[in-house]
């Protein structure tokens, strides 16, 4: 079987900065990685280099079995990504940006408004939430509404940077609980945080990948060896 | 592509119609951009009537610089840009949505400043069809214009002043055409402003042809 993410030599640069400087990776599909590494270690650019919003300078990319430099609009209809930003408007309600997101990505307005109402469901985001301004919400739970974004398109490959910030106890469990399930529905994750010993992303991880100055330092095949190591 | 820029228009829309920043602040701007010319002129009719087109059309041709702003501080706030480009949406349909959201809200403001510059200036309006139809091919050829340069200066560190700095001199040819058609309509000529028309619409045209191909590049690479 083909990996969902297939990198190779992976050069990306912000101006002659290297973001990344010659990362090799594979990811099979269904696994679920975890990205670790210190500030500016590359780990947000890895995501985003796999969604296409980082441009790749040099090296393959192939995610999904479509070349990135080639392809990439196919690849963003396929993969969700979570960011540290929400990319929500906030004059438009939940719901409405959902839908806005949903449609945006080929759904029909009857389909976007099942997978809208499922996702909103899925995140607790209800009673009054779906009608309230996404301006008017706390920012937990516009990083709720974020990743119900990512919820309702479905995708085949999770992309979460850092997915647990911002969010309390609950929602952090509930965030845990969904990648699990994606997991179990034939999705692929790769999910990023600054810190090893991360609760959340080292339950859910099947291996962790250590990201240092824009290059793969060290990836263990399971995760039971690095917790070991890094104890 | 269409069904994408329905989208994007339908959303730029309803932004706006739930800030009001077109009714609250861009309107009330392009008032106070007539008042201001109107009063260095001086209170004579026979000074402001023969400049009224001209006025009416550096108020729009102002106004339109901050509903450019606007519609792309919408998408620069939580990275939306980069939500946009995730999207899965036709670039081409993301300019032309925004630009009809665009050119909608000019539209809207051109009939208020009309009624401005008749109460203020005088202007009798006659060649309503010139009129109206010099507003629709102006605010095609504007919103155009100003989508291209707003995704290319909404990137930059100074994107406040960069914009009106690429905008207003491009735009220059639509200033010119308008106030000569404008100009040619409100004197009772409007059978000879075919030539401004034509200009009108050629820039429009123009301008929509290149925003199509440019703007995935432009929204990628800036």
């Amino acid at each position: 079987m083909a990996p969902a993410v297939s990198l190779r030599d992976a050069v990306a640069l912000a101006g002659s900065f290297p973001l990344l400087a010659g990362v090799t990776l594979d990811v099979d599909e269904g696994e679920i990685v975890h990205i670790s590494g210190p500030n500016g270690a590359g780990k947000s650019s890895l995501l985003r280099l796999c969604c296409g919003l980082v441009a790749l300078r040099s090296g393959t990319a192939i995610v999904l079995g479509h070349d990135l430099a080639l392809d990439r609009r196919t690849v963003r209809l396929l993969v969700g990504y979570l960011g540290h930003e929400t990319f929500l408007y906030e004059e438009l309600t939940v719901e409405e940006n959902l839908l806005f997101a949903l449609r945006a990505s080929g759904s029909s307005t009857s389909e976007a408004k099942a997978d809208a109402k499922s996702a909103m469901a899925r995140l607790e985001l209800t009673g009054r939430l779906p009608g309230t301004q996404v301006g008017k919400l706390s920012a937990g739970q516009r990083r709720r509404t974020a990743i119900a974004v990512v919820v309702g398109r479905r995708p085949r490959l999770w992309l979460l940077d850092e997915p647990h910030a911002g969010l309390d106890h609950d929602a952090r469990v509930l965030l845990d609980e969904i990648v699990a399930e994606a997991r179990s529905g034939g999705a692929t994750v790769l999910l990023s945080s600054h810190e090893l010993g991360e609760p959340g992303a080292q339950q859910l991880a099947d291996r962790v990948v250590h990201l240092a100055g824009g290059r793969v330092v060290g990836a263990p095949a399971a995760l039971e060896s690095e917790t070991a190591h890094v104890a | 592509m269409l069904h994408d820029a329905v989208l994007v228009c339908r959303k730029d829309l309803r932004i706006e119609l739930r800030a009001k920043i077109g009714l609250n602040q861009v309107a009330p701007f392009a008032g106070a951009v007539l008042l201001l010319f109107g009063l260095a002129l001086g209170p004579s009719r026979q000074a402001l009537e023969p400049a009224a087109a001209g006025l009416f059309w550096v108020a729009v041709l102002l106004s339109a610089v901050l509903a450019v702003q606007r519609s792309f501080a919408v998408e620069s706030a939580h990275a939306a840009r980069d939500g946009l480009r995730l999207s899965g949406l036709d670039p081409a349909g993301i300019f032309l949505g925004k630009g009809a959201a665009i050119a909608a809200q000019l539209l809207v403001l051109e009939a208020l400043l009309t009624a401005g510059v008749a109460l203020l200036f005088g202007a009798r309006l006659a060649g309503g069809i010139v009129l109206v139809s010099s507003c629709l091919a102006a605010s095609i050829g504007l919103a155009a214009v100003g989508v291209i340069y707003g995704v290319l200066s909404s990137a930059a560190r100074v994107k406040e002043t960069l914009l009106p700095l690429l905008f207003l001199p491009v735009a220059a040819p639509v200033l010119l055409g308008a106030t000569k058609a404008w100009d040619d309509a409100l004197a009772g000529r409007a059978g000879s402003s075919g030539v401004w028309m034509s200009l009108l619409a050629v820039f429009a045209v123009l301008y929509v042809a290149v925003g199509t191909v440019a703007f995935g590049p432009l929204l990628e690479d800036t």
